[in-house]
Formats: C-alpha cells, sequence, structure tokens
C-alpha cells in the first residue's frame, strides 16, 4: 500500500509540475515573442518609407515636420526630438533628487510603522491614468503657470516636465528603494559601530554602495519620461518648435504619433513616417533600458 | 423533440435563416464617398437616416472630394461627397461616361470663425492680417502687429497661434481660404486635436488666436469679423452672413449624382432638409440650408 501510494504521488507530482513549469515557460517566452513581434511589425508597416524615400539628413537633422505641406513636404525629426529631451530632461532634474530623497527616507529614515503606509501612498501616484495627468495639467497647472509667471501660455516644457515628474516618481522611488534595502545590513551595522551618523550611513556608505541601483531607477524614471504619450500631447501645447525657455511650448515624439496616426491613412507615406519615428522611439527607449540593465549587472558585480 | 431545438441552433441551420431573412428585408445600400470634411456629417446622416427607413443603408467612406468625384464618374458610387465644386472637365467626364446630367446638390456650408480673448480689443481682422499672423511668409509675431495692438493680460503681447492637427479638414480649409493654394502655416503655432480644445485653450490665454467651424463656437470666446481687404466691409460669422456668400470664409458642401433620382436617393435627398437631420449638420459645426 505504502509503496504504491509513494509510487502514485511520484507520477502525478511531476506530470503537474511539468504542466506549470511549461507555462511558466511559455509565460516568459511571449514576451520574448511580443517584443520581437512588436519590433517586427514596426519595421513591417515603416519599411515602405525607410527602404524606399528615407531621407537620412532631412529625418535627423530637420526641424521641419510638415506631412500636409502643401509647398514641399518635410519629415525632419530634429525639433520633435528637441522636445521629447527638453521635457524628459526637465522632469528628471525634478524627480530624481526628490524620488531619492523619498527611497532613502523611506529606506532609512522613517519610521518602520509608517513605512508600508508611504509606499502604498506613493505606487498610488502610479495608478492615476495618464488622461487625468494631462487634464491636471491643463486645468491646474496651466492657469498657475500663467498667473504665476506672467507667461502666455501655460502649456509648455516646465509643466509637461512637472506632470512627467510625478509620472515617474512611484517608479523611481521604489526602485531606488529596492536598491537601498540590497545594501547588506554588515555595511550599516560597521558604520553604526565606527560611530557614524545616520546622515553618515546615508551618504558615505550607503549611497556609494548602492550607486549602480540608484542609477537604474533614475535612468528607468526617464525611459517612463520618454515614452509617456497622452499627458504629453496635453501639457506640452504640442507645438512644434526649438525651445529656447522652459514657458515655450513644445511637441514630442510620442505624442506626435497619437495626434497624427489616427487620421493618417494607413499604408500611406505618412502613415510609414510615423511608424518610422515609432522604430526611433522604441531604439532610443531600449538603449536605456540597456543602460540601466548594465548599470545595474555589468558594473555591480565589480563592487 | 430535444434533438430538433438543437438541430435549429445548429450554425447552418442559424445561416439560412438570416438569409432568408436577408432577402425578405431588401436592403438597398446607397454607396457615397467623398471629402473628408464631409464624412462625419455623411456618416451621423447615415446613422439616423438608417432609423427613419431601415431598408436603405447608406455606406459612407472619406478619401477627398477628388477621389469621390472619381467614384461617381466610374459609376462605382451613388453620391460624392464633395467640398468643393465639381471641375468642368470633371462634370463633361462623368456626363460623357454616363450619358446623363450631373446634379448638384447643397447639403450645407462650412464657415471658418476666428476668434480671439475676450480681452483682445481688436474686433475685426483682414485675410490678409490673418495671413501674416498664421502664414509660412508672414512676420506677424506680436499683436503690435497687427495695427499697434496691445492685448491686456498677454505680458510680452506675443501671439500663441492656435491652430489643427495637420489632417483635420478644417486646417485644410482655413489654409487655402487664408494662406491660398501654395503657402503652408507657419511651424510653432499649437496644434490642437478638436475645436473644443481650440477654444477652451482660447478662453484660457489672453495672447492667443484660433479659429474653427461656426457651429462650435461658444461665447466664452470673442469672434472677430473677417474683411476681403482694407477697403472691404468686416463681416461677422453669421449664418445669413454664410449662406449669401458675403462671409470671406464660407464655402459650400455637395453631393453629386448622375442622371434622374431614384426613387431612394430622393428620399434621401428629401431627408436632409428635414429639422432632423439640420441638427446634426450643427452638431458636425456646419450651416444647414434653410
Amino acid at each position: 500500500m505504502e509503496t504504491q501510494s509513494i509510487r502514485s504521488k511520484r507520477s502525478v507530482r511531476p506530470r503537474s509540475e511539468r504542466v506549470i513549469e511549461g507555462l511558466i515557460k511559455a509565460g516568459g517566452m511571449s514576451s520574448i515573442l511580443f517584443i520581437a513581434g512588436i519590433l517586427l511589425f514596426i519595421l513591417k508597416e515603416s519599411s515602405g518609407y525607410i527602404f524606399g524615400s528615407f531621407n537620412f539628413v532631412e529625418f535627423f537633422t530637420s526641424g521641419e515636420w510638415n506631412p500636409a505641406s502643401v509647398e514641399k513636404i518635410e519629415y525632419g525629426t530634429l525639433a520633435l526630438l528637441a522636445g521629447t529631451l527638453s521635457v524628459t530632461m526637465l522632469s528628471m532634474v525634478f524627480a530624481v533628487p526628490i524620488g531619492l530623497a523619498c527611497a532613502f527616507y523611506i529606506s532609512e529614515f522613517c519610521p518602520p510603522q509608517l513605512r508600508e503606509t508611504y509606499k502604498i501612498l506613493i505606487e498610488f501616484l502610479a495608478a492615476i491614468p495618464s488622461v487625468v495627468w494631462g487634464f491636471i495639467a491643463v486645468v491646474i497647472v496651466n492657469p498657475l503657470l500663467i498667473n504665476s509667471f506672467g507667461v502666455a501660455t501655460g502649456l509648455n516644457i516646465l509643466n509637461a516636465a512637472l506632470i512627467l515628474s510625478l509620472m515617474s516618481l512611484p517608479l523611481i522611488v521604489s526602485i531606488g528603494e529596492d536598491a537601498l534595502r540590497a545594501v547588506p545590513e554588515s555595511y550599516r551595522e560597521a558604520a553604526e559601530g565606527l560611530g557614524a551618523t545616520k546622515w553618515e550611513i546615508a551618504t558615505r556608505v550607503l549611497l556609494p554602495a548602492a550607486k549602480n541601483g540608484l542609477m537604474a531607477a533614475a535612468l528607468l524614471g526617464v525611459g517612463r519620461a520618454l515614452g509617456e504619450t497622452m499627458a504629453v500631447l496635453m501639457a506640452t501645447g504640442h507645438s512644434i518648435r526649438f525651445p529656447s525657455s522652459v514657458f515655450d511650448p513644445v511637441r514630442t515624439l510620442t505624442a506626435t504619433i497619437a495626434a497624427e496616426l489616427g487620421e493618417s491613412p494607413k499604408g500611406g507615406e505618412h502613415y510609414q513616417v510615423l511608424f518610422a519615428l515609432g522604430l526611433y522611439l522604441f531604439i532610443l527607449s531600449f538603449a536605456i533600458n540597456i543602460l540601466a540593465d548594465w548599470l545595474v549587472r555589468g558594473r555591480g558585480k565589480k563592487v | 423533440m430535444g434533438k430538433l431545438i438543437i438541430k435549429l441552433y445548429h450554425p447552418a441551420a442559424l445561416l439560412l435563416l438570416l438569409i432568408s431573412c436577408q432577402r425578405s428585408g431588401q436592403h438597398t445600400i446607397i454607396q457615397n464617398k467623398g471629402s473628408d470634411t464631409l464624412v462625419n456629417l455623411a456618416q451621423m446622416w447615415a446613422e439616423e437616416y438608417s432609423k427613419v427607413e431601415p431598408t436603405v443603408a447608406l455606406a459612407v467612406s472619406g478619401g477627398g472630394s477628388g477621389t469621390g468625384i472619381a467614384a461617381l464618374i466610374n459609376g462605382t458610387v451613388d453620391i460624392a461627397n464633395s467640398s468643393r465644386r465639381i471641375k468642368n472637365q470633371e462634370k463633361h467626364d462623368a456626363e460623357k461616361f454616363h450619358q446623363a446630367a450631373v446634379q448638384e446638390h447643397i447639403v450645407g456650408y462650412d464657415a471658418l470663425a476666428v476668434f480671439v480673448h475676450p480681452k483682445n480689443p481688436i474686433d475685426g481682422m483682414t485675410i490678409e492680417e490673418i495671413g501674416c499672423i498664421y502664414g509660412k511668409r508672414g512676420k506677424c509675431n506680436y499683436w503690435s502687429d497687427i495695427r499697434g495692438t496691445v492685448v491686456p493680460g498677454c505680458k510680452d503681447n506675443q501671439i500663441i497661434r492656435i491652430s489643427r492637427q495637420s489632417n483635420s479638414g478644417t486646417y485644410q480649409y482655413f489654409r487655402d481660404a487664408i494662406l491660398g493654394p501654395t503657402q503652408d502655416f507657419r511651424l510653432g503655432s499649437m496644434d490642437l486635436n478638436g475645436s473644443r480644445e481650440g477654444i477652451d485653450m482660447v478662453a484660457q490665454t489672453p495672447c492667443s488666436i484660433g479659429y474653427t467651424g461656426m457651429g462650435y463656437l461658444s461665447n466664452h470666446v470673442k469672434t472677430i469679423c473677417i474683411a476681403k481687404d482694407s477697403q472691404s466691409q468686416c463681416i461677422a460669422p453669421t449664418p445669413a452672413n454664410a449662406l449669401d456668400r458675403s462671409y470671406p470664409i464660407a464655402r459650400e458642401l455637395f453631393m453629386y449624382t448622375v442622371g434622374p433620382l431614384k426613387s431612394d436617393l430622393k428620399k434621401f435627398f428629401d431627408w436632409i432638409k428635414t429639422d432632423a437631420a439640420k441638427k446634426l449638420t450643427i452638431q458636425s459645426g456646419f450651416v444647414p440650408v434653410p
């Protein structure tokens, strides 16, 4: 009896395990498959332009984005890139210091019983849909900027950067906090044993030790900000130009795709160029993610 | 018994049922194609008309006025929508192919209004002045460039140009009417995605100027009158002025058919003149035919 039950258990468990293992494997593989599929799709839709009338110099170095021109149709993306980069960089100027300070506070300074509450509150920011952020940008931040700075329009780089920094904060805080938690407790104990204050531990021990993780947190924040569309479409003012101040409206790569794709005839040149823009964005954010990954893993090993 | 019921649910049985229903319904399909400016209105009409006349279905598609008229010439559509008058050559081709006369139906008017913030002292502008603000070759970047205007609440007096995304019919008509057929908009305008957004933006921004279809106007912004040139009278954008063509940025919206109207088509064109259809015309931002 006993041997039989053991045998039956043996023959049943591996089968169910194999099924589960298979499912997990399929799940893992599917994400690779999806990424590859998306890349292939974008390539396919844009190939007509990229391998056809693609004008390298115009695409990368001209600021004239004029798909419906009666004079000369041009697809220069430099002004759009300037818009994307200016908004992203300014948002990181706000979000990275605040986000990392927040991560330090939650991980090191905050009373342990409040830690979970803070984390939930911060992560709640991530649950707000981006169109709601856009709405906040138009209805609240816009008049606020007009009234406090006396600028002509409140839909500009600063507005979008403020909104984006709030949107990327949760990511920076939670990844930054993970990086700080990952620093072995022995580091803190050793520093405390040497008579270091909490501030000294944070700045001289934890900051160097978790440097790579914190850098990755910041870079993932950049990736988040770079790819954001709806809120940026509403907050930037959607105006093609090279900005000369933070109060200038701009237009980003993502917002251009969102605004124009719906009404460009499928398969037409404009449609293909918008997919080429998508490919451009894909490569940009892919590069940033790879960089973040390399910082965490490649350089992490040396520490 | 049970088996019989199950058999009725069999896909093939359902298919047969569907086919027999369709046959008894006798659907007539009116093919309708053309202007992208008109496509939304035509679709709304089609939906509403299917409630009035369930046996007639309008198949509406866009593609542009030229595409619609070309399809009419080739006989692939019953109605061509157009936001411009048919060219003589096109009319000639259609009549030669079909051996019948082309009929023109004016189904509404597309009149664009230009508006500014209520604080802006400007009441009217000439086409040339608006072109100077919006056009690629124009150089008016400050309100002071327009007859030395100073706008209260607009600190540096800079003009904030509100425009539309480049695929919109409003954008294209405004460009044609104000800047002419060979000039682009100057880049650097704020290109919003809807008429409503443009009005809200101007209502909040003292420095700004915008344009929209007349049907979307609200009293949160100040609508200005338009003069053809500095010698002409400044005409306010009212439906009456659009109808008698005295307002400079208004155009007719056409539907073209060939030959004597079949009864289904005649019914549809009669229905367009009813209040139910006119309500949809106004909702789409156009002026209905009285």
